[in-house]
Order: C-alpha cells, then sequence, then structure tokens
C-alpha cells in the first residue's frame, strides 16, 4: 500500500457507503431473522488495493508450481488409486466454491452493516478464483495424467452421477432457503469454519503423500482465502445473537448445518483420504485421529463451545453422534464401500485394497478386519473381468445389501441400525438417522417450534438417484450417463487400476442386470411388509451384510 | 489388491525419518494405449472456436442447469418453491442463455491480474506525482472538483459494484453471466476504493484538501442528487438482467462516461493535474469491458429467434424507464462545467459525445433511443 496504513485505508473506505433516501431497498432473499444496526467490525481490514496483489502473489506461486510439475515429470510419482477419487473430488468442489461467492448478496441483503459487506464482496471475489483455480487445476490433471476418462466429462458427471448430488447439497445449501441459514450458518460457521480443515488441509497432506504435489499447491493457497471468510460468518453470528428472537433460529441452523455437513463431507472426505491413499505409515494420522484434532478440537470446543456464554445452545448431542458414527459405527468404511460396490455407476475407477491397506486400516480402526476385509476380498477378485462373471453390485457371493438412501443429506442409510423411515409429503421416506429426518420433518419447514417460519428453504428434486433408472438395465444406465470411452464400449469406471483393455470391463459385461430403486420397491409394500422389511434391514450389516436369522417381531 | 502390472519401485528411507515414500508409478500421460487415453478435452460443451480457451474450460458448466446435464433437478428450494437460478428471475428471455460467453474471457488469472496492474498503475501515479511535486501545482478551483465531486463519484461505484452487481451475479442462468458479473462488481468497488484511497492521498498531501466533503457532496449536494437517486433506483430493481442493462447501457454512457470521459479526463491536464486522470482510466477501461460483455449478452437475446422480438419489447420498455433518469442525473452535474477555470469544454458538448455513445449502442441492438435522451 502507499503511505496510508491498512487501518487508516480500511477506515476511510467505510466512508463509501451511504443510507439510501429515494428507495427501500429490495428484499431478494428473504430470512427469517431479524437484525438491527451494530457497529460490527471488520477485524482483518480488508482493502483492496492490498488484496488485488496479495493474490496476484499466491496466484504466481500456484502457476509457477503448476510450470514445475510438468517440467518435473511429476506424474511419473502420482498414485493412481489417489487420482482417480480426484475425479469426484474435483467435479464437486468448484461448485460448492462459486455457490459461495453466489451467497454472498443474501448475508449482504440480510445484515445491516456495511462494514461487513465490504467483507462479504471480498469473499464473492475469493470464491470465484477459487472455483476456477479448481477447474483449471483438474484441466491440468487431464492433459498430463495417464487416464483422462472422467476428468474429461467432469461437470456433466457431476450433474448427473449419484455422488455429484450428494456433493450439490454442499453448494446448493449456501444459496437457496432463507438467507442466514444459507449464506452464514450452513456456509460459513460449519461449511468453512469446521470442514474446510479437512477439505483443504488433510485432502493436500495427503495428496502430498501420494505423489501429486499440485493438489497442496492449489488447495493451501484456496485455504488462505478461509481466515477472511470465517471471521465475516462470527461477526455475523455475533449480531444475530444480539437478537433474542434469533436464538432458536441459530439452534436449528447450527443442528441442520452441522449434520449436514458431517453426513456429506466425511463420507465423502474421509473416503478419499483413507481408501485413496497408498500411504500407509502407521505414523500418519487416519482421517479419524484428524477429524478428532481438527474438528472436534479446534472448531467444536474452541469454537462452538464459547458461543455458549451467549445463551447458545450447542448440538453436542450431534457432535457427539458424528464422533460415534465415525470411530464406532465404521461411517467412513461403510461408505467407501458402497462407492464400490456401485462402481459401474462411478466416472471414476477404485482400486481395491490389499493386506498393505489391510494392516493399517486394523492398526488404526481396530476390528476392521472382521467387518470389511472379507468383503474387500471379494471385491478384488470379483473386479477381475471374467466371461459371465456380474460386478460385484450384482454378485449374490458378494453378501452385500443394495442400501435404501437418505431423503435428506442422499448418502445411502449405511449404517443399518440406525434407519428411520416415516411417511413425509405422501410418501415414505427413509433417512440414514435422526438428525436427517428431523432436518426434513422438522427443521425445513415453514413453522419451527410453533412460529412460523416463512423463509425458510424446502427440500426438493428427485431426491433418490435410483428412482431415475429404476428397472432399466445397467448398461443402458451407464451409456446413458454417458460414462463410456472413446471406443464406445469400454466403461470410464472400472473396479481395478489395471489398464489393459483386455482387463477392462465393457459395456457388454454390465448387460443384463437390472437397477432398481431401493424407495420404489418400499413404496410398493403393504404397511405391513414395510415394516417387516426395514426390522430386517435394520438387523443387517455391518459392511452391509444382510440380516440372516429368521426376524422376530420388534 | 492392485492390478497394475510392474511392481512399483520405492526408494528406501534413512532410518529414523518419517516421510512418505516417493513411488515411481509412471501414471504420465502417454505411457500407455487404452481406450480414451488421449481424451484430453472436456467433452460435455461445444467450445466456440475449435480449441476451447482457458475461460471456457474453467467456467462453462460449473453452474448446472436443468437444461442440461442435471439429472436429479435442484435439491434446495426457497419457501415459494423456486430453486437454483430460475430463469424466471429476469423477464427476458432466451433459447439457451448457455451460448452467452464473457467476450473478457475472465477467470480467476486475469482478474487478479488486471486489478493489481490497476492497483500499482494508480499507485506509482500517485507516487511520482507527489515526488514531482505536481499536487502543488493544481489550480485550486480544480482542488475543489476533486475533493467533492470526484470523490463523490466513488459513491456511485461503490453503489453499483456492492448492490447491483454483486447480487445480480446470484441471479442469472449462466456460471458465464454470473462470472461476468461478479468480475463486473470487482472491478467497480476496487475503482471506488481508488477513488477514495486517492482522495485519502490527497488529504494528506494537498494543503486545504477536505477528505470528508465528498460525503456532504454526494448525500445532500443536489448536483449529485440525479445520480444517487437512480444509483439507489438500480439498487432496488429485482431483475438481474434490468439491473445489468440499467447499469452497463444506461448509466455508463449517458452519465458514468459523460463524467468520467467527457469531463474529468478531458480537463483534468490543463489544470496540472496528471494523476486523477490515470485513476479514473482505470475504471473507464473496466467500464468498458462490462460494456462489451452487456452489449454481447443483450446482443444475443434481442437475435434470439424465439424470442428477440419480446425482448426488444421489454429493452425498449427499460430504456424508456432508464433514459430519463439518466438524462436528469446527467443535466443536474452541469454546474460542474462551470466551477473549473479553465473552459475548454461545454457541458452540451460532453452530453452529445455521451448521448450519441448511448444511442448508438442501443441503436446497434435495435433499440429506439427514448424520446428526450
Amino acid at each position: 500500500m502507499s503511505r496510508a496504513s491498512i487501518t487508516k485505508a480500511h477506515e476511510k473506505i467505510q466512508e463509501l457507503s451511504w443510507d439510501p433516501t429515494f428507495v427501500t431497498p429490495v428484499e431478494k432473499y428473504a430470512t427469517d431473522y431479524t437484525f438491527e444496526k451494530a457497529p460490527k467490525k471488520d477485524p482483518l481490514k480488508q482493502v483492496l488495493r492490498s488484496y488485488f496483489p496479495m493474490e496476484e502473489e499466491k496466484d504466481n506461486r500456484v502457476f509457477g508450481a503448476m510450470d514445475g510439475a510438468i517440467r518435473g515429470n511429476m506424474f511419473r510419482q502420482v498414485q493412481e488409486r489417489w487420482m482417480e477419487w480426484q475425479k469426484l473430488f474435483l467435479a464437486i468442489i468448484p461448485f460448492p466454491e462459486i455457490s459461495a461467492a453466489r451467497a454472498m448478496p443474501l448475508a449482504i441483503g440480510a445484515v445491516p452493516n456495511p462494514e461487513l459487506h465490504n467483507g462479504l464482496a471480498i469473499q464473492m471475489i475469493d470464491e470465484v478464483r477459487h472455483s476456477t483455480i479448481q477447474m483449471n487445476l483438474k484441466r491440468l490433471y487431464m492433459n498430463h495424467y495417464i487416464d483422462p476418462a472422467g476428468f474429461d466429462i467432469t461437470e456433466k458427471a457431476f450433474s448427473n452421477c449419484y455422488a455429484g448430488t450428494i456433493g450439490r447439497q454442499f453448494g446448493e445449501g449456501f444459496i437457496t432457503g432463507d438467507a442466514i441459514t444459507a449464506a452464514n450458518m450452513y456456509l460459513t460457521i460449519v461449511a468453512e469454519t469446521a470442514f474446510t480443515n479437512v477439505l483443504f488441509v488433510a485432502m493436500p497432506g495427503e495428496a502430498a503423500a501420494n505423489g501429486d504435489y499440485l493438489l497442496p499447491t492449489v488447495f493451501h493457497s484456496v485455504q488462505s482465502d478461509e481466515s477472511r471468510h470465517i471471521s465475516n460468518g462470527y461477526s455475523i453470528i455475533l449480531m444475530a445473537l444480539a437478537d433474542e428472537r434469533n436464538r432458536e433460529l441459530l439452534e436449528r441452523d447450527l443442528r441442520y448445518a452441522w449434520w449436514n455437513n458431517h453426513a456429506v463431507v466425511d463420507a465423502a472426505i474421509g473416503t478419499f483420504i483413507e481408501y485413496g491413499t497408498k500411504d500407509r505409515r502407521k505414523e500418519r494420522d487416519s482421517y479419524a485421529e484428524m477429524w478428532r484434532k481438527w474438528i472436534y478440537d479446534d472448531y467444536y470446543r474452541s469454537y462452538l463451545l464459547p458461543l455458549e456464554k451467549y445463551g447458545l445452545t450447542i448440538p453436542h448431542d450431534l457432535v457427539e453422534e458424528s464422533w460415534n458414527r465415525i470411530w464406532n459405527k465404521g461411517y467412513i468404511h461403510e461408505t467407501a464401500q458402497f462407492f464400490s460396490t456401485g462402481w459401474p455407476l462411478n466416472f471414476w475407477r477404485i482400486d481395491g485394497m490389499d493386506d498393505t491397506d489391510f494392516e493399517w486400516f486394523e492398526h488404526k480402526y481396530p476390528g476392521w478386519y472382521d467387518k470389511y476385509g472379507t468383503w474387500w476380498e471379494r471385491y478384488t477378485e470379483m473386479s477381475k473381468r471374467a466371461a459371465g462373471g456380474a460386478p460385484i453390485t450384482f454378485n449374490a457371493g458378494a453378501d452385500y445389501e443394495y442400501p435404501h438412501r437418505c431423503w435428506s443429506c442422499m448418502v445411502p442409510c449405511l449404517i443399518r441400525e440406525d434407519i428411520v423411515m416415516d411417511e413425509v409429503d405422501g410418501q415414505v421416506r427413509t433417512y440414514c438417522s435422526e438428525g436427517c429426518h428431523w432436518t426434513d420433518t422438522v427443521a425445513f419447514r415453514p413453522e419451527y417450534m410453533g412460529r412460523p417460519t416463512p423463509a425458510m428453504g424446502k427440500l426438493t428434486g428427485k431426491r433418490e438417484w435410483e428412482t431415475m433408472y429404476d428397472g432399466v438395465d445397467l448398461a443402458e444406465v451407464v451409456e446413458d450417463l454417458g460414462y463410456v470411452r472413446d471406443d464406445g464400449k469400454t466403461t470410464i469406471p472400472q473396479p481395478h487400476l489395471d489398464l489393459n483393455p483386455d482387463k477392462m470391463w465393457t459395456l457388454d459385461d454390465l448387460r443384463g442386470y437390472t437397477v432398481g430403486s431401493p424407495n420404489v420397491a418400499l413404496n410398493g409394500l403393504s404397511p405391513e411388509d414395510r415394516e417387516s422389511a426395514m426390522s430386517k434391514y435394520r438387523r443387517g450389516g455391518p459392511g452391509g451384510r444382510p440380516a440372516r436369522e429368521p426376524i422376530a417381531a420388534d | 489388491m492392485s492390478t497394475t502390472e510392474a511392481k512399483p519401485e520405492a526408494t528406501e528411507i534413512p532410518e529414523g525419518r518419517n516421510v512418505p515414500r516417493p513411488v515411481f508409478t509412471d501414471a504420465e500421460a502417454g505411457a500407455k494405449e487404452f481406450p480414451s487415453s488421449t481424451s484430453r478435452k472436456y467433452s460435455y460443451f461445444e467450445p466456440r472456436k475449435r480449441k476451447a480457451s482457458v475461460y471456457e474450460d474453467v467456467t462453462v458448466d460449473v453452474q448446472p442447469d436443468n437444461d442440461r446435464h442435471l439429472l436429479q433437478g435442484w435439491i434446495y428450494a426457497f419457501a415459494d418453491g423456486s430453486s437454483g437460478y430460475p430463469k424466471e428471475w429476469t423477464g427476458l428471455k432466451s433459447s439457451d442463455w448457455h451460448k452467452f460467453l464473457d467476450p473478457n474471457e475472465e477467470w480467476e488469472q486475469t482478474i487478479f491480474r488486471n486489478a493489481s496492474s490497476i492497483v500499482r498503475q494508480v499507485q506509482a501515479s500517485v507516487a511520482n506525482a507527489s515526488a514531482a511535486g505536481s499536487f502543488e501545482t493544481w489550480a485550486k478551483s480544480w482542488t475543489r472538483v476533486v475533493e467533492q465531486h470526484v470523490g463523490a463519484w466513488a459513491h456511485a461505484e461503490h453503489g453499483l459494484g456492492l448492490y447491483v452487481y454483486t447480487p445480480a451475479q446470484r441471479d442469472g442462468p449462466t456460471n458465464m453471466i454470473n462470472n461476468a458479473l461478479s468480475v463486473a462488481a470487482t472491478h467497480k468497488l476496487r475503482f471506488a476504493q481508488d477513488l477514495i484511497l486517492y482522495n485519502l492521498d490527497l488529504t494528506d498531501k494537498v494543503d486545504g484538501f477536505d477528505g470528508q466533503a465528498h460525503m456532504a457532496t454526494w448525500q445532500t449536494d443536489p448536483v449529485w442528487a440525479g445520480v444517487r437517486e437512480m444509483v439507489e433506483n438500480i439498487t432496488a430493481t429485482r431483475d438481474w438482467a434490468e439491473q445489468f442493462f440499467a447499469t452497463a447501457l444506461v448509466f455508463e454512457p449517458l452519465v458514468g462516461e459523460l463524467f468520467r470521459s467527457h469531463f474529468v479526463m478531458q480537463v483534468a491536464a490543463i489544470h496540472g493535474d496528471f494523476v486523477t486522470p490515470t485513476v479514473i482510466g482505470g475504471g473507464e477501461a473496466d467500464a468498458a469491458r462490462e460494456q462489451r460483455g452487456a452489449r454481447h449478452l443483450f446482443e444475443l437475446l434481442v437475435k434470439d429467434e424465439a424470442h428477440g422480438p419480446a425482448n426488444v419489447a421489454l429493452l425498449n420498455e427499460w430504456a424508456a424507464k432508464w433514459a430519463p433518469q439518466a438524462e436528469k442525473a446527467a443535466r443536474l452535474l452541469q454546474p460542474i462545467w462551470s466551477q473549473i477555470p479553465e473552459k475548454t469544454l461545454r457541458f452540451e458538448d460532453s452530453y452529445d459525445r455521451a448521448q450519441a455513445r448511448f444511442s448508438s449502442q442501443l441503436s446497434d441492438l435495435g433499440i429506439s433511443t427514448p424520446e428526450g435522451a
């Protein structure tokens, strides 16, 4: 900056705002929150004159690293197991980033504080940066990694894959519904402040361990913007806390946002880190260990708990249950298993687990082998393309019951004993947990605890992916999705990493298996049969095992 | 287990070092031939030219659309049931909104390179002028113009950046439109800050420069009431395309260029000021980029085979609604032209230039210039 200090400059730019006298500002995005004007400060004193050169310098470092990676043949040492999962991760993440940019006007419109508006506008620019820099990283992967298939259809696949839809709520949730619920509570207070730790810090660490130093370069550059965003969010929640009428809404939104972020982010990032790595040093932290440090200790204990002094009830029960799901109920392992079960419907390849992996999992998650080891051995066996051999998805020998899907978070109901079934809005729906059942039936409704919440959003869309292809042949589904390679028959998804064309599965190998919707089937049952089916489902698992013994009445 | 053909060769790790082991995996492009091994372009959209630009690759389809690849529809809705990026959020219609590609091809690298370049240019000019004692030679009446009116202009830029372009970038139906609008917001916000921090510099460097005068000028001086009224009216408009049209194709030529190009940049130098045109020039160049984008977008809409005539009719309505406001705002600024000692330019000459450009841009789109504008 020139001779003016940043503090002086920041004070000066506050002079730019004024109170309109000719019009009343239009309410573009409604909120049920109420805010009084409050002189809340932007503690980071964001000024564009210093911001742009700083970001340009960060960019220069990123692009320099990209050039270096190509010249240094980085891809001779990247692990394919890792890179394949990047096809999914980098298909999803640019959308949440750009959605965060789009979310800023929701917060600006709701919060009457011009100083914060300035910080939120800079966040908007950051998010455009993040989205396009991540798309560009993916473009580089497509150009230089051995198998570009899957990267080459990335945004289409994001739009039509079941996994893309799960990821999409971590984005759509920022821009739709009550303005503060979306742009502040879901986006900033929970997603950015808590879960970017595992997204943008743990993921890059694992990438580096798998020979990829570009993901860390790009994502650490992204993460270094996040502290400003966290500061924006914190200022807004403090303003909201100043009005007692907001307390119930804050508590509602903290519950919803926490639980949904856990359900979505832990499922995805946990899988990428634990099942996408080849680095099996026992000293390396597991996802559970990282979660405990960065989310439980750093976020929950250091950030959320202090909010209690403002009279806010923190969802301790949900935080503890999230940990319980990760540590005791095998949430990440169940998710990785589901992704792998459904491999023909992915747009990436999934490597099987071997003895080195088994040893590491057993060390980090005692009891893992008994729950999942045999299934992964079957996965490897069933990954081999053989005449007449069924993919594991449809192979009775897999001993795996295809799961129901959660109506709220859209991750399947993998922890079988926790499934909740309810008839909601005239339809029988399944939920992975009580938390997700509450989200649909209590939180996303026009009334909450007896008060009208006319601005609250709705859960919409065709939320069970399988419904889209109920009764359709698997090969037709894969073809319709566009997950076919340029020879017109070999599929993009493969259950192994072998690129020998003779070993790669084709559409012909997937013909003759019919995709079915568990939800359609469930709705087609009589109430008694549904209860019976649910009872049996709850007795299944772990590892997707169907319940075996005859079922006594519940 | 992995079925790769060759067992990766790992290097030995020295004892006591706990680090990942580099492994030769040979996972680089071209190492093997197999189906799709050369499929190295995004295949889900048609690029404008034979090969997609980086801009297209990093922008197209990042915002999904039910009319393209979105299978399960939007999964969240507002309370009224609208979801995603409703096309009904503007009265204009398109057979294919995705045809719009930003002619400026703005993406991450261009945004920060361009903005940083302007920041450096402005700071270097201020530093050079300061070192040369240039501010001391300014005519006093010109100093008052910069202090009050150039300072007041910063508010207009700020209002349009923060309360017009920033909300508009939530609303457009494609990523290409919304990114262009967010870059426009970025430009306006930076320009507003450039001006107000320049005002701060001048407060430090020019004896008697009143760094606070711009606020009263903007909020209470009748000369600025028309500009402020129009800016506020645009902020209170729900239709994002109307906001873009009113800002880029009505306000900018009739008011923005009138004040920036046809006044400040014409008369500053003869009053000994070579710095203000540099600061203003950065914003002017940005505004020209926004206009290029706006012209392209509205051209696509007026030429739309299915909706062109209806779009022209609506744009004519918008022109008739906003042009009189812009004309009023422009004419109220006239006294500023009399506040400088060197009368090299009459207001009417400046206004004629602004008006000619305004009409020519509308005419290119097949839109009539409203009566009196």
